[in-house]
């Protein structure tokens, strides 16, 4: 049984409590500001650059002048720039976002048809990432310095140092395609067989087959993040006083990790959470490209080699929107959790 | 307080900082990990610099590419050929060069301003403070590859269009550490000291803050290169690094356009990628090997 003793005092929290309310607006007027941000960096990233917007945008494609004005009118790049924002806002606002240079419809249509395998992969990703992680992590945090803990921790630090789209090239040569006599046990990309139906319940096994090996590289590229976390916040954890209290009125000391250390340990992790969603979004980028898996990441890495501006974006906007969202929610999950942090 | 006869305050700096440096280095020593980390970035950096020595550079050329189309491993090939009959081998040392030097000079625009930014928010108080936080806020949600994708399409495609891109976009966590780091030390007695006697705003943050906060910039640079390093990867993964450049990135890049994973040439996916991990890997374990010692805090007390 460890009994360290922390030296260092913590601040006490009493007087310094606001009302959650209070907490709760601040924090929503932080992500409208910070959504308002992302749009204002959207407009004019393209525009404040030396240059001529339409040449970037055409990038040589025209030969005569007369081409040239065309193209600036279709994207009323010949107003002026306050009437360009307004212009601007309001596509944004109407879900509209601009025209794609390569399908020729509303890059808004494009995105909300290409959410959903993203949501998916994404969301299953994260939630098998966040239960596996905080597990390995309570487990080498409980029995530190032990062969359990030396492996998971190089086994993590060595997946944190990989690129995600690596592994699962890796994973594709290994369980798609077999070595030698092994034969590929998954399909090596793509969401649904073209012969099945995706709305039977055929259909669903199928793309869940094909979803399968994405999602294992998705969760092991970051469950590195949440079992590192939550090791070295438990082991904070650990030293506190009120484990000592706790372990002095006679409870055994697997109740006091269970049902005291961990869920205190448990906070920081939220927070990554919500951080994280940031770096699943830019992996499924990578990976959607690895695995030909028709979502938004594969749209944006599609759009790159044109360039199709409108739609890097849209998208843009689409993922930091989400980010920004998936934050504030943490937040307010956290100002309900752990009061202290109401200042 | 005590003042010294016979050592002019210069020698006791000096003296004080040396032997604060020899300390740190004994810790560091005894960290195994770091340890391993150190060896293997010597390692690396050695391979960078010695590349003129260790492989020709005509090898990179495409049109005096002397092997065939994706041979396997030889005696003259170790690693192989990729699909422009270039030897494998000689692509992965100069590789090195591209990776490293995106990565350090990534790191050195990030830490600069991540720098200015954590000192500037946590020195000084009022609006413009609250503003550079809320900046440093939103860039730190904002999700870094979409960003990276807008910033480095607009920008084009250049070594130090790359640099630019990975350091603008990945310096809010060192501008957090620095900011908080900057608020204790603004705290302290001797800065109330050196304020009584008269000692204006820019002496006492490049005197008295920036010396305090500069071995955890130090530590955190360490960390920052690793991540700078996966990004340019993954950046010309993207295909978004410089097309007349081999670096690790745009071998994987040019493995996956030719489907290596499906024709079983193993040996143009796998050494580059090693190669990532390893160096990552050995910047993540001295960084982290740096702040153990460096941050008391995470000093095991056993």
């Amino acid at each position: 049984m460890t009994t360290t003793l922390v030296t260092a005092p913590t601040t006490s929290p009493v007087g310094r409590h606001r009302s959650y309310g209070r907490y709760l607006a601040g924090k929503i007027l932080g992500a409208v500001a910070s959504l308002f941000f992302v749009l204002v960096v959207n407009f004019f990233l393209f525009r404040v650059l030396p240059g001529d917007p339409a040449r970037t945008l055409g990038r040589g494609r025209f030969s005569s002048a007369a081409q040239l004005a065309e193209f600036r009118h279709t994207y009323g790049l010949d107003e002026s720039l306050p009437r360009q924002f307004v212009t601007f806002l309001h596509n944004t606002f109407t879900g509209q976002l601009g025209i794609s240079l390569r399908y020729r419809v509303p890059v808004g249509d494009l995105i909300w048809e290409r959410l959903w395998p993203t949501v998916m992969l994404v969301g299953t990703s994260t939630i098998l990432a966040t239960l596996i992680g905080v597990y390995i992590g309570m487990l080498g945090a409980w029995n530190r310095g032990g062969p359990f803990d030396r492996v998971s921790t190089g086994v993590t630090l060595t997946l944190y140092s990989m690129p995600e789209w690596w592994l699962g090239l890796l994973l594709i040569a290994g369980l798609a395609v077999g070595i030698g006599p092994l034969p590929g046990l998954f399909p090596t990309g793509g969401l649904h067989s073209t012969d099945v139906d995706p709305s039977s319940l055929k259909g669903v096994l199928d793309t869940a087959w094909h979803l399968t090996l994405p999602v294992i590289t998705l969760t092991l590229a970051y469950l590195a993040d949440y079992s590192l976390v939550m090791r070295s916040s438990l082991l904070d954890e650990l030293g506190e006083d009120y484990l000592l209290t706790a372990r002095a009125k006679g409870l055994r000391d697997i109740a006091v990790r269970r049902h005291h250390a961990v869920r205190n340990a448990l906070l920081p992790t939220t927070t990554i959470t919500a951080i994280n969603i940031g770096f699943v979004v830019s992996g499924a980028i990578t990976i959607e490209t690895v695995f030909s898996i028709p979502g938004l990441g594969l749209l944006s890495s599609e759009a790159l080699s044109i360039p199709d501006y409108w739609v890097l974006q849209g998208a843009f906007l689409v993922a930091s929107g989400a980010v920004i969202v998936a934050n504030l929610g943490a937040n307010l999950l956290y100002g309900l959790l752990d009061p202290r942090v109401r200042t | 307080m005590t003042s010294t006869q016979t050592l002019t305050p210069a020698q006791v700096a000096r003296r004080r900082r040396s032997a604060s440096l020899k300390a740190t280095w004994r810790l560091l020593r005894a960290n195994r990990s770091g340890m391993v980390g150190l060896v293997l970035l010597v390692a690396f950096i050695l391979v960078a610099l010695l590349a003129p020595v260790l492989a020709d550079s005509q090898g990179l050329e495409v049109t005096r590419a002397t092997g065939g189309v994706l041979e396997p491993p030889s005696l003259h090939y170790p690693l192989g050929t990729d699909d422009n009959g270039r030897s494998i081998l000689t692509l992965l040392i100069w590789g090195s060069r591209i990776s490293l030097f995106v990565g350090l000079s990534a790191t050195v625009i990030s830490m600069v301003i991540g720098t200015f930014m954590g000192l500037m928010s946590g020195f000084f108080e009022g609006r413009s403070a609250a503003l550079l936080f809320r900046v440093t806020e939103w860039f730190l949600v904002i999700p870094f590859l979409p960003l990276a994708i807008v910033l480095a399409s607009v920008l084009g495609r250049s070594l130090l269009n790359i640099a630019i891109v990975i350091g603008v976009t990945s310096w809010p966590g060192t501008a957090l550490l620095i900011r908080s780091q900057t608020l204790s030390v603004k705290e302290r007695p001797y800065l109330e000291r050196a304020r009584v006697l008269g000692a204006g705003r820019w002496h006492q943050m490049t005197r008295h803050v920036l010396p305090n906060v500069m071995p955890m910039v130090f530590a955190n640079t360490t960390l920052t290169v690793a991540i700078a390093i996966l990004s340019e990867t993954t950046l010309s993964f993207l295909g978004l690094g410089d097309p007349t450049r081999v670096s690790w990135g745009s071998m994987l890049e040019d493995a996956f356009s030719v489907g290596a994973m499906t024709t079983g040439a193993w040996w143009f996916i796998v050494p580059p990628g090693v190669c990532v991990v390893l160096v990552v890997l050995a910047f993540t374990l001295v960084g982290q090997a740096l702040e153990e010692v460096l941050n008391p805090r995470l000093r095991r007390s056993s």
